[in-house]
């Protein structure tokens, strides 16, 4: 008897703790918001949310509810953290492997990327971009046309909008292609086990991904045409580009500053795995007669993954909750539209800022779950 | 011997119980922020981050400004002195919960006063102490004069968190003109983007504007339409559930204001004791009771008019000598053309 209270006495004490603590914190906002007329309830959300948002990935405007706007927001968080994602882990494997390298200049140039930037607070960093960026670009009327059809100025970049032909054919020859790409990897990798013959699967597969689409525009019937912003005077001196896509300058500067701080930490994680593989392997590999190519794909990479992947998932978290500096520079994202604007107008202080906690939450969540589940995978499995 | 003595006690412990009661009772008249304010020896009050004639700090951290002189005025009714007051700069997404969590006392920001404001979120809007609206600017060397000239694809910076998010959208919808709001959580930043050509027009209310227009880069360069579009009546907020210093700030804004009315200011307050016209004795607490219902003494009213000046002074001082808006317009007092008309003191 005395033996069980003792394991279970700390145990039951901490969760009498929690709840206790839990229990004070809700009864003390109850009453005060009872004491100051304050209703709680999350009914707001299906009221119209009677505020316009710049730059939306959905169709919004202020006669959609507030539970849109919520939307909104969480889909530009969700886009600036993918492509700050997706060009910080580029930049970041360059330079790491930049770091690694031996010549002077390279090796130089990637410690001092890395020391410069992981080094400035990242919000001074957003201001910079944006400011001195808007301050650098030139007004519309002024801009220079890159490629003929791209403008990039002070109120955006301006890029051609595509406009498809039987768009649907075009995109189940991509599916296709990507079929056929995994079952030929597959049968490559059998032929290979059973046989130990080669096959040059990435040029293949290459082929198939640009041959597949291609016949869809020669028999498919798949048209693509462009539609090129044009320059509208809007007064004496204010111009604006109409037609095409227009990225605003607020995302381009957020994303840039993103990639570019967060690739900083990423490049030391993947200079930590390459150096984390002994000498002795890479020797190894090259004694057995692997290539270079070879021993880099077969023998360091997929043990340095094992060390470079959880570290990397960390800034993969950090990178998205970062995002939510957006508000400095009024990109739309969850932080300035949901618990910035429409907590204003709602005046629904805890309700709004427990869901938006809750939605980064969730983000962290599936990033983790996502990059545990890739981490388990290359992970030594015992067989 | 001993019964005696249990009744005694018991009755003594009655008396003392109903005693507490009573005189509980009577400091909760008082009200309760009231007291912590005494108690604290100042008077905290929320301003914004930085708008010249209504709350700004110089570089020594002093703050100005007719929002500052409304604080200051509750801190020289209640504390005697106008200078005991902690001033909070807030953003306009804090602001509210700033109030109703209880970090301040008196809201004192160029908020204005709607409905949803004053039912839904816990708050009381005492009164108006700026008739503002909302309005536009544009760069003068874009030709535009009028709010009819927009045109489609025009971009509007703004701050977020405000009335002025709500209006453009009504404005721009009401005259069918497809727009791109560019939303700032900081004025700085709207005012910065602004200038720097991010945006074709910059819209908040119109004071706002003029005061802003002081910070810009080459201010001649812009001007403020002169159309105005929305109703802005800014005024101090207070938390819900505490009536009595509600009304203080209330009475505070309204004595500085009849002041002007009956031509009393911090240069004559102390003469007009003597005056003939009873209505002028009231409000330098040479008559009637007028402090007693808010637990104050009798020259509360005249420290006021004394140590901050009736509002025609503080408007002078802050937004006419800065050369923001020179001109008063309604805010003017009704007998001279304006719409600055407050209920009697007596």
């Amino acid at each position: 008897m005395n033996f069980k209270l003792k394991d279970i006495g700390p145990q039951l004490m901490t969760v009498i703790a929690v709840v206790l603590v839990f229990g004070f914190f809700t009864y003390n906002a109850q009453v005060n918001m009872e004491n100051r007329g304050i209703d709680f309830g999350y009914g707001f959300l299906s009221q119209e949310s009677s505020f316009d948002v710049q730059f939306s990935l959905i169709e919004y405007d202020g006669s959609h509810s507030y539970f849109r706007a919520y939307l909104v927001g969480l889909l530009n968080t969700i886009l600036v953290s993918v492509i700050g994602i997706f060009f910080a882990t580029i930049l970041g494997v360059i330079v790491g492997i930049a770091r690694l390298s031996s010549n002077y200049l390279i090796n130089k140039f990637a410690a001092f990327y890395v020391e410069f930037f992981r080094n400035i607070p990242l919000l001074l960093q957003i201001f910079f971009w944006y400011f001195a960026a808007l301050r650098a670009l030139p007004l519309p009327q002024d801009a220079e046309a890159m490629f003929g059809v791209a403008f990039l100025t002070i109120k955006g970049l301006f890029v051609p909008a595509f406009i498809w032909q039987n768009f649907n054919i075009f995109f189940y020859s991509i599916i296709a292609a990507i079929i056929a790409i995994i079952v030929i990897r597959y049968q490559a990798k059998k032929l290979q086990e059973t046989q130990g013959k080669q096959t040059p699967v990435l040029l293949i597969s290459i082929g198939l991904i640009l041959v597949l689409p291609l016949i869809s525009f020669l028999i498919g019937g798949v048209r693509l045409s462009f539609e090129v912003p044009v320059l509208k005077q809007l007064a004496t001196t204010s111009f604006i580009y109409e037609g095409g896509v227009s990225l605003p300058p607020e995302l381009i500067a957020l994303a840039l500053s993103l990639s570019l701080y967060t690739a900083t930490f990423i490049a030391e994680c993947v200079r930590a795995g390459i150096q984390g593989i002994g000498k002795g392997q890479k020797e190894a590999a090259a004694s057995i007669g692997l290539t270079p190519n070879q021993v880099l794909k077969l023998v360091v990479m997929p043990q340095a993954l094992r060390i470079i992947i959880p570290p990397t998932t960390n800034q993969y978290l950090n990178l998205t909750k970062n995002s939510s500096l957006a508000a400095a520079i009024a990109y739309p994202d969850l932080v300035l539209v949901f618990a910035g604007t429409a907590l204003m107008q709602t005046g629904k202080a805890i309700e709004i800022v427990s869901i938006t906690m809750f939605t980064y939450l969730s983000l962290s969540i599936a990033i983790s779950l996502f990059m545990n589940w890739y981490n388990n995978k290359i992970a030594i499995q015992e067989k | 011997m001993f019964k005696y003595l249990k009744q005694l006690t018991s009755l003594a412990a009655m008396l003392a119980v109903l005693f507490t009661f009573t005189t509980e009772s009577m400091a909760a008249k008082k009200s309760k922020t009231l007291k912590n304010t005494q108690k604290k020896g100042f008077v905290r009050c929320g301003v914004s981050q930085g708008l010249p004639g209504f709350s700004n700090a110089d570089a020594a951290g002093n703050w100005t400004g007719i929002d500052v002189d409304v604080c200051r005025a509750v801190a020289a009714a209640v504390l005697g002195d106008a200078n005991k007051v902690k001033f909070t700069p807030l953003s306009a997404k804090e602001r509210f919960t700033a109030l109703t969590s209880g970090e301040i006392d008196i809201l004192s920001r160029n908020t204005t006063w709607t409905l949803s404001r004053d039912a839904d979120i816990g708050l009381t809007f005492v009164g108006v102490n700026f008739y503002d609206g909302q309005g536009f600017m544009v760069r003068k060397s874009s030709g535009i004069t009028s709010t009819s000239q927009f045109k489609n694809g025009i971009s509007a910076c703004t701050n977020i968190g405000t009335t002025t998010e709500l209006n453009m959208r009504d404005f721009f919808n009401s005259k069918g003109i497809k727009y791109e709001p560019v939303a700032f959580e900081k004025a700085d930043e709207v005012v910065a983007a602004y200038d720097a050509g991010r945006c074709d027009t910059y819209t908040t209310d119109k004071s706002g504007l003029a005061a802003q227009r002081t910070k810009m880069s080459n201010p001649d360069e812009h001007i403020v339409l002169p159309e105005t579009v929305s109703k802005e009546p800014l005024g101090p907020v207070v938390r819900q559930g505490d009536s009595v210093w509600e009304d203080i700030v209330r009475w505070s804004l309204n004595t500085m204001i009849e002041a002007e009315e009956y031509g009393i200011t911090s240069a004559n307050a102390d003469m007009m004791k003597t005056s003939d016209n009873p209505a002028i004795k009231r409000l330098v607490g040479a008559e009637g009771e007028m402090g007693a219902a808010f637990g104050l003494d009798n020259e509360w009213n005249l420290r006021i008019i004394k140590q901050v000046g009736n509002y025609g002074e503080s408007y002078k001082r802050n937004i006419a000598d800065t050369g923001i808006l020179p001109d008063r317009g309604p805010n003017e007092l009704w007998t001279k053309g304006g719409i600055l008309y407050v209920p009697p003191s007596r």
